[in-house]
């Protein structure tokens, strides 16, 4: 094999499996040393850099992160870096003199943005630093967009909410509340340089099936958790169905037992292993005695005289193959099951009433905007859409990333600048050794399992419904939490020349990552590893060949713990531990560049300053 | 706090053998040596070997001199038995455990200084009475424990890392241990796994003395350029003459060998050793032939690795001492200890 070429950013990154996972590359294991060392702040503020909401996020977001972290396939569970963030934002400091301001001269741009959701917050968030003025139309009276109206209080505080958000509108975004956008070309005669369009997917997708409109105890997930916390709605019926099972319908669920219901029940036509919830919400949900109902496949409301009865399933059998898919399925009886409500939580829908078909922006069969997965541009120049708009529902972490490419985007139409050639992203690395067998980070391996967050206890908790129900980690949690990770970032760098294939590294390896073979075709090398490559995702590290044999030194990165022996025991360096920084542009990094000319060297000095 | 301790984990990719055990329950403690050197490829050679092998660990008594070399077998079979010597006494504090209880593996760890000078008459001994144990020399060409003096084995010309250059000339425990009549010699490198864990197998299963001579060098005092023990050189001179693969009792023989290319001696346990010739001009059992082959490649400045005597005939020290069967900790009480009127007797007889 070709020695792996590790100059460019991706060989590294990758290694950070969390970052790779992590849609706005979250630098998790800096913040989560940095958290070890009690600087809490310091550990909000880089979050924040990335993803803009790290009080939120560090509650409900997504975490594409934690089934992808490294911990997991050396041991049973990630670790919780979605909770670490937000210890770091539970214990932070008054931060708000560090954080971006507008500056007092501004550009002279005019950016109007549709929506206060997070994906338009991240744009104001990345360019009034800059000088834009940025003009939020939203049609609700509060902002916040789907965090606000659909994920609930008891997962998602107000105040975490109104705090964060305030961070960005305090440096001055004009923010027009009750304010629907009503029509595209109006908006677009207003002058404005840029529009983004960050209205979301607001449509829940119904269920038409006999009865659907007989009765007004059916309700649309999605607006009834709106209703629910703008207060409209205070109750439901003791008997409740929630139809489908995704992440609305755990928030569905749960919301319905604050509302006075004491049996519900979660209907999904699938078995478990096709359930679109992520665990940990169907954990927390069936905690709360929610029963979750596999293979019924909703048929009829039974609707008598205006009153709801109830919903007739058909009962449904899987054949499933030994890799689990599924082969066949077929009816074998059908069920009545008695209810009170019904709340249907199968899905959303993009929606865009309000932008005329003629007025450039193209839309493809499906009524979808066409949107360059790069620059976020429409087939309009200077309209751009992002967050849910953009390619429909996802969560909030891509549309923070949406916000932040878009708002990149927004900078160079302004400037008049190639939307494409965007700054590159970058990868520092610097030595970790500090001196005899002296590592610059904790370089143990702790076996501890993960840590389990308490909850308010089962009865506390339906009091009210916006109690909190995760309490965050204990102090000693933390300190045992952050042991668990693995310091991906402290990459394994090596020197082909130096190695004297003493193989001291290879029996040192705790996890016999390494091996000195001959090389050869991929299929051969990998057949003479140490340890079988169990995952091929995982990249491979070839180097050039040794100076005494002309054998390769082949690193499979998949368990690497980062320990650092292999460093330690080499007698000649050739392995090294070695810290990466990886360099992701924003806005603010564009602006610089304009300014001095030399894109990489602004990008580097703004992520320290920044 | 930086941690320099090889931590325990249990990954997916580890394997367990016939006994449940996994390749880490083979290791000892935290090695001391430099880094780098040799030492600590042979102590991961001998954790491979007794791994794939499914020797519970506590069959196995360790016994060591005094050097960097001896220290090893604290890196390893941390539930095993051990036993650490005086410098170059090792042979016989081994001879005295095994003659007490032969259901023990005796492994032995030396260096050239422990087996070459202070223990060269032990060592000698021991070969000659055929104690049944794999003795293994950690061979660097120096004293490293004591910072780098050229040992017995150092080669004429060999320069030491301040420049003065050896005289005298080397003594090859290969070519001692085949004239005093060993049955079991080989030597290989400790940079070479594939070769020295086949080797370290069938020196445990051998009955009688097992000789393994390893090249292993000392990166701090041996290992630069005028060194003739260093990685590279070694490298670059040693010459593979048979090599051996190791088959365990019932387990067919996979791999396909050239009709008189293969000799295969089935050892005293129903496993077998294939002796591969590589050099076609060499004869592994034949004593006499063996040794100057060696001498004269020796002479030409290569050092001959491999299997290179063999011999699973011969009596060992038990056989020609008829020690005990059983060990001496399983006797009962009275057969050790038969009383004064059976010492009375006895002593009669030499009246
Ligand atoms: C029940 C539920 C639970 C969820 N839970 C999570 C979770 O735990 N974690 C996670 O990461 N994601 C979650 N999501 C997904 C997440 O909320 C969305 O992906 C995210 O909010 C999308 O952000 P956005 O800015 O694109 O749009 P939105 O948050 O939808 O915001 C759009 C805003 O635009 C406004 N608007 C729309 N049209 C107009 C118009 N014409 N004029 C003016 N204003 C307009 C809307 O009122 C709204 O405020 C959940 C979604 C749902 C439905
Ligand atoms: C009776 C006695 N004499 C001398 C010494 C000093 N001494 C310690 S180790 C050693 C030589 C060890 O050389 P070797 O066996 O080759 O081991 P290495 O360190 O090279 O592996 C000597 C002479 C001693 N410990 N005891
Ligand atoms: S162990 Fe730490 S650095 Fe590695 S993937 Fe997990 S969280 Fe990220
Ligand atoms: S840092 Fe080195 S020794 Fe530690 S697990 Fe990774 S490759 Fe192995
Ligand atoms: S420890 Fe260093 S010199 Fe030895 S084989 Fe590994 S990389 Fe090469
Ligand atoms: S001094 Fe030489 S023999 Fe001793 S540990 Fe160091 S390298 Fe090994
Ligand atoms: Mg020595």
């Amino acid at each position: 094999m070709q020695p792996t070429k590790t100059d460019g950013t991706e060989y590294f990154h990758r290694v950070v499996d969390c970052q790779w996972g992590c849609p706005a590359h979250t630098d998790v294991p800096e913040y989560i040393r940095l958290i070890a060392q009690g600087r809490f702040s310091d550990a909000y503020l880089l979050n924040r850099t990335s993803n803009v909401f790290p009080g939120i996020l560090g509650r409900v977001c997504d975490r594409p992160c934690e089934p992808a972290c490294r911990r997991g396939r050396v041991e049973e569970k990630p670790v919780a870096i979605c909770r670490l963030k937000r210890v770091a934002a539970d214990h932070r400091d008054d931060v708000t003199a560090r954080l971006p301001r507008a500056p007092a001269q501004k550009n002279g741009k005019r950016v109007a943005l549709v929506g206060a959701g997070c994906a338009s917050l991240t744009v104001a968030n990345d360019l009034m630093p800059l000088g834009y003025e940025c003009v939020i139309f939203e049609a609700l009276d509060k902002p916040g967009g789907l965090m606000r109206t659909n994920i609930p209080a008891f997962r998602l505080p107000a105040h975490v909410l109104d705090e964060e958000i305030a961070y960005i509108t305090d440096m001055g975004v004009d923010l027009r509340l009750s304010t629907p956008v009503e029509s595209m070309r109006g908006l677009l005669e207003q002058g404005f340089d840029a529009v983004f369009v960050g209205s979301g997917a607001p449509r829940g997708k119904d269920l038409d099936l006999p009865g659907r409109h007989d009765s007004d105890r059916i309700h649309i997930g999605i607006d009834w958790l709106e209703s629910v916390a703008f207060e409209h709605v205070s109750k439901i019926g003791e008997r409740v169905l929630i139809i489908g099972v995704g992440n609305t319908a755990m928030d569905c669920c749960r919301t319905s037992l604050r509302l006075g219901a004491s049996d519900v029940k979660v209907m999904a036509r699938k078995p478990r292993a096709f359930f679109k919830a992520s665990d940990w919400e169907l954990e927390d949900a069936e905690e709360e005695r929610v029963e979750i109902v596999v293979n019924h496949s909703p048929k009829e409301f039974v609707v008598e005289g205006g009153k709801l009865l109830g919903m007739k399933f058909d009962r449904l059998e899987y054949d499933i193959d030994e890799r689990g898919r599924i082969l066949d399925s077929r009816v074998v009886d059908e069920v009545m099951i008695p209810c009170d409500d019904v709340v249907l939580a199968i899905g959303q829908d993009n929606a865009f009433p309000w932008i005329e078909r003629d007025v450039g922006v193209e839309f493809d069969k499906w009524d979808v905007p066409v949107v360059d997965p790069v620059t976020f541009e429409s087939t309009l120049p200077g309209v751009f859409f992002g967050g849910d708009a953009a390619f429909g529902p996802k969560n909030i972490i891509w549309a923070v990333e949406h916000g932040h490419q878009a708002a990149i985007s927004i900078h160079r139409h302004c400037h008049g600048a190639p939307l494409t050639e965007r700054l590159p992203r970058g990868v520092n690395l610097t030595s970790a050794k500090m001196g005899i067998h002296e590592w610059s980070y904790s370089n143990d391996f702790d076996p501890a399992a993960r840590r389990i967050m308490p909850h308010v206890d089962l009865k506390s908790r339906f009091k009210k419904l916006n109690i909190e129900v995760e309490l965050g980690f204990s102090a000693e949690q933390v300190a045992t939490e952050v042991e668990r990770c693995l310091n991906c970032d402290l990459q394994t760098v090596f020197t082909a020349e130096a190695c004297i294939e003493c193989d001291a590294c290879i029996d040192i390896c705790p996890v016999d990552c390494l091996t000195i073979t001959p090389n050869g075709e991929q299929e051969e090398i990998e057949a003479r590893l140490k340890t079988p490559r169990l995952e091929p995702d995982q990249p491979l590290y070839v180097s050039a060949e040794l100076k005494q044999t002309g054998r390769v030194m082949v690193k499979d990165e998949n368990l690497c713990v980062h320990c650092g022996l292999c460093a330690e025991r080499c007698p000649t360096g050739a392995w090294d531990m070695q810290k990466s920084t990886l360099v992701v542009p924003y806005a603010v990094h564009e602006l610089a560049a304009d300014e001095t000319g030399s894109s990489e060297e602004t990008c580097h000095r703004a992520r320290r300053t920044g | 706090m930086t941690s320099i301790a090889k931590p325990k984990i249990v990954h997916r990719g580890l394997r367990r053998n016939a006994l449940g055990l996994t390749i880490r329950d083979y290791e000892g403690g935290m090695s001391t040596l430099c880094a780098g050197c040799g030492h600590d490829s042979v102590t991961a050679a001998i954790v491979q070997a007794f791994f794939e092998l499914d020797i519970p660990p506590h069959r196995v008594a360790k016994m060591s001199g005094i050097g960097c070399s001896s220290k090893t077998p604290a890196y390893f079979l941390g539930a095993s038995h051990g036993f650490n010597a005086v410098h170059g006494r090792m042979p016989s504090i081994a001879t005295g455990a095994g003659a007490a209880n032969r259901d023990l593996y005796l492994l032995g760890i030396s260096g050239d200084g422990d087996s070459l000078s202070i223990g060269l008459g032990q060592f000698a001994h021991a070969v000659r009475r055929n104690l049944d144990m794999l003795y293994v020399i950690e061979n660097n060409g120096v004293y490293g424990l004591t910072k780098g003096q050229f040992s017995a084995s150092a080669d004429v010309g060999s320069k030491a890392k301040r420049g003065e250059e050896n005289r005298q000339p080397p003594i090859d425990p290969v070519q001692m241990a085949m004239a005093l009549g060993g049955t079991f010699v080989a030597r290989s490198f400790s940079g070479d796994k594939d070769q020295l864990v086949p080797l370290i197998k069938a020196g445990i299963r051998h009955r009688g003395f097992a000789l393994l001579d390893v090249l292993s060098p000392c990166v701090t005092f041996n290992d630069h350029e005028a060194s003739t023990k260093s990685y590279a050189y070694t490298r670059e001179f040693r010459h593979r003459v048979v090599n051996a693969d190791f088959i365990p009792p019932r387990e067919e023989i996979k791999a396909a060998y050239d009709e008189g290319e293969v000799m295969p001696i089935e050892l005293h346990d129903g496993s077998r050793v294939l002796l591969r010739k590589i050099s076609k001009d060499y004869n592994p059992h034949n004593r006499g032939a063996a040794i100057d082959y060696i001498r004269s490649h020796h002479r030409a400045g290569e050092i001959v690795t491999g299997l290179l005597y063999m011999d699973e005939g011969d009596p060992d020290m038990h056989g020609l001492n008829n020690t005990s069967r059983t060990p001496l900790n399983e006797l009962p009480f009275e057969a050790l200890c038969p009383g004064a009127d059976a010492l009375a007797s006895l002593q009669r007889r030499f009246r």
